[in-house]
């Protein structure tokens, strides 16, 4: 009796040809914490990626077996307006309103990723940083509609919210995969969503998806609520706090001069 | 140190915002402005998002000018009269403002109008209040010279006594028409909704050359009057866009209440031409930023501004 769900778990787990059906490799994959909190110290996070690679058969000796892990933060609209110069005043004159942006993206690979990733499988996959932004339909918005895109992604980037690393992947032995991704400081709450791909000649062979939980966390989650559900309060008690340290502020300096 | 802000989801050095807060309570204690026309442009500089910048500037003001109402009190340098007048004609001004403002945001184009306004009234108020303190520095200069003290002016007939409706405002040492306080506590107001600061710099100079109040008495009232419209401006910014972040509030105050005590008591060292020869460089500069950022070629044409949740 002891054995059974021991038995039952193998006869579950050993006939699983998961992703593309002919490929004998799989990939399993971890995350070194699930959940973010953001308190008041908050000051980034690194979070480490980890898996393996599974086997029913011996691997293929070519192509060579590649890696790309993609983090995702929330998704959010985005309107990106460029000025022009109008009666000499730099003046916003156009927008383009984006679909679906991520707060945040990063990209790490094994190698470089036009050798790692075919068009056909980012496309399909939304793997790199301008497929991941979801920009359907914009090109009627206005006269040079990529360049938006290209203008969003470039500004993203320079904030350090937009990340490709190549060769940033470690895969030991065709087997053991490890990356370490950096979340800034300057993070939004929601789900962020953890991509392994398994590529060999820039076809995805298989895929794992994990999920990372952001969430404030004590006083930040507290005035967080507070704001939203009882707005009046909230405004009333800020005031408080600015009359209490005026006043404060007042008397210290009364009673040192006295 | 970094600092997580619950509602700018950003993260900042805490020094920094301490700092900021410091020196814009330094010149509202020491000018009787609030510091709004600082505090919004320096805190969109360090990557504050600008609905959070404005709304949590007005809170930090409160505070600021809390402490720098108390420090006039002692002094009894607050027309206490004049300030209610102010104050309830300024609340009337700011609803209509933000009514206005609504509007004006539905039509776009409102960054352009926030900036145009700037610029225009800063630069007016200051180059006007630049050539006046600097004429009467020189006048006293004379004065000093020739050995006599100056004439005084108490019985010239502006336009304030001329119109009906008379109140006696002692502090002040006024005995004028209601009607001008009235008016300009009403388009401070409005200008104050429309622009997101508190309107100190168009109050103090208003009160100093439209009404004639002494420029001691005009720091406190002013700062008096503020409280209550930046107090007002911030619970609707609460309540209506949900964007005071009050951890980013509290740092600028500790701070800005310093500030506005040793501002205040630098005050009291300087002239009163000084004082305001410095407001009108101040103002001039701010105006002068803001038209170079029209002007000149930017290095990055596009901005993102993303919905929030």
């Amino acid at each position: 009796m002891r054995f059974r769900p021991l038995l039952l778990a193998l006869a579950l787990t050993a006939p699983l040809p998961v992703g593309a059906q002919g490929d004998s490799e799989t990939v399993v994959a971890g995350l070194s914490q699930n959940e973010v909190s953001i308190t008041a110290r908050f000051s980034g996070s690194e979070i480490m990626v980890y898996g393996a690679v599974k086997r029913y058969a011996p691997p293929p000796s070519a192509p060579p077996l590649e890696v790309i892990v993609t983090v995702e933060g929330p998704l959010a609209p985005v309107t990106v307006r460029k000025k022009n110069r109008r009666y000499g005043l730099w003046i916003n004159t156009e927008a383009v309103e984006i679909d679906a942006a991520p707060s945040f993206y990063a990209v790490a690979t094994t190698g470089l990723l036009s050798d790692v990733l075919s068009d056909t499988d980012d496309l399909r996959y939304k793997v790199t940083i301008p497929r991941a932004i979801r920009a359907v339909g914009i090109a009627g918005e206005a006269e040079d509609a990529p360049s938006f895109t290209d203008a969003l992604i470039r500004i993203k980037a320079e904030q350090g919210a937009y990340k490709l690393s190549q060769n940033a992947v470690s895969l030991t032995q065709d087997t053991l995969i490890r990356t370490d991704v950096a979340l800034p400081a300057n993070l939004i709450e929601g789900t962020y969503k953890v991509r392994i791909f398994l590529t060999r000649g820039g076809r995805v062979i298989d895929m794992s998806e994990n999920e990372i939980d952001v969430r404030k966390e004590g006083l930040e989650r507290w005035l967080t609520n507070l704001a939203h559900n009882e707005p009046l309060a909230y405004g009333l008690l800020s005031l408080a706090i600015a009359a209490l340290a005026g006043w404060g502020a007042s008397e210290a300096f009364r009673t040192r001069r006295a | 140190m970094q600092i997580y802000l619950p509602i700018a989801e950003v993260s900042v050095n805490a020094y920094v915002l301490l700092g900021l807060g410091g020196i814009v309570g330094f010149m509202s204690g020491m000018f009787g402005v609030g510091g709004g026309f600082l505090i919004t442009p320096l805190l969109f500089f360090i990557g504050i998002p600008p609905p959070i910048a404005v709304a949590t500037g007005a809170n930090q003001v409160v505070a600021s000018s809390i402490s720098g109402v108390l420090a006039h009190l002692r002094r009894r340098t607050v027309d206490f009269r004049m300030g209610i007048v102010l104050t309830i004609s300024g609340l009337i001004g700011s609803t209509i403002g933000i009514y206005v403002f609504s509007k004006l945001s539905a039509l776009g184009q409102v960054d352009l109008l926030i900036q145009l306004s700037y610029v225009v009234f800063l630069g007016f108020i200051g180059l006007l209040m630049l050539q006046e303190s600097l004429r009467a520095m020189n006048r006293n200069r004379k004065m000093a010279k020739a050995g006599a003290t100056a004439p005084r002016r108490a019985h010239e007939h502006l336009l304030v006594h001329r119109l009906p409706l008379k109140m006696k405002f002692r502090t002040s040492g006024l005995y004028i028409s209601v009607i001008p306080p009235i008016a300009v506590g009403a388009f401070v107001g409005f200008l104050s909704a429309v622009m997101g600061v508190g309107g100190g710099f168009i109050m103090v100079p208003a009160m100093i050359y439209l009404l004639g109040m002494p420029t001691k008495v005009v720091v406190g009232t002013s700062l008096f009057q503020i409280i209550f419209t930046s107090a007002y401006t911030t619970v609707a910014h609460a309540t209506t866009s949900f964007s005071v972040d009050m951890a980013l509030a509290l740092l600028l105050i500790l701070g800005g209440v310093i500030g506005a005590q040793l501002g205040a008591q630098v005050a009291l060292r300087l002239k009163a031409e000084q004082l305001r020869i410095l407001l009108a460089l101040l103002v001039l500069a701010v105006a002068a930023k803001i038209a170079l950022e029209l002007v000149l070629t930017p290095t990055e044409f596009y901005s993102l501004s993303v919905a929030r949740s």
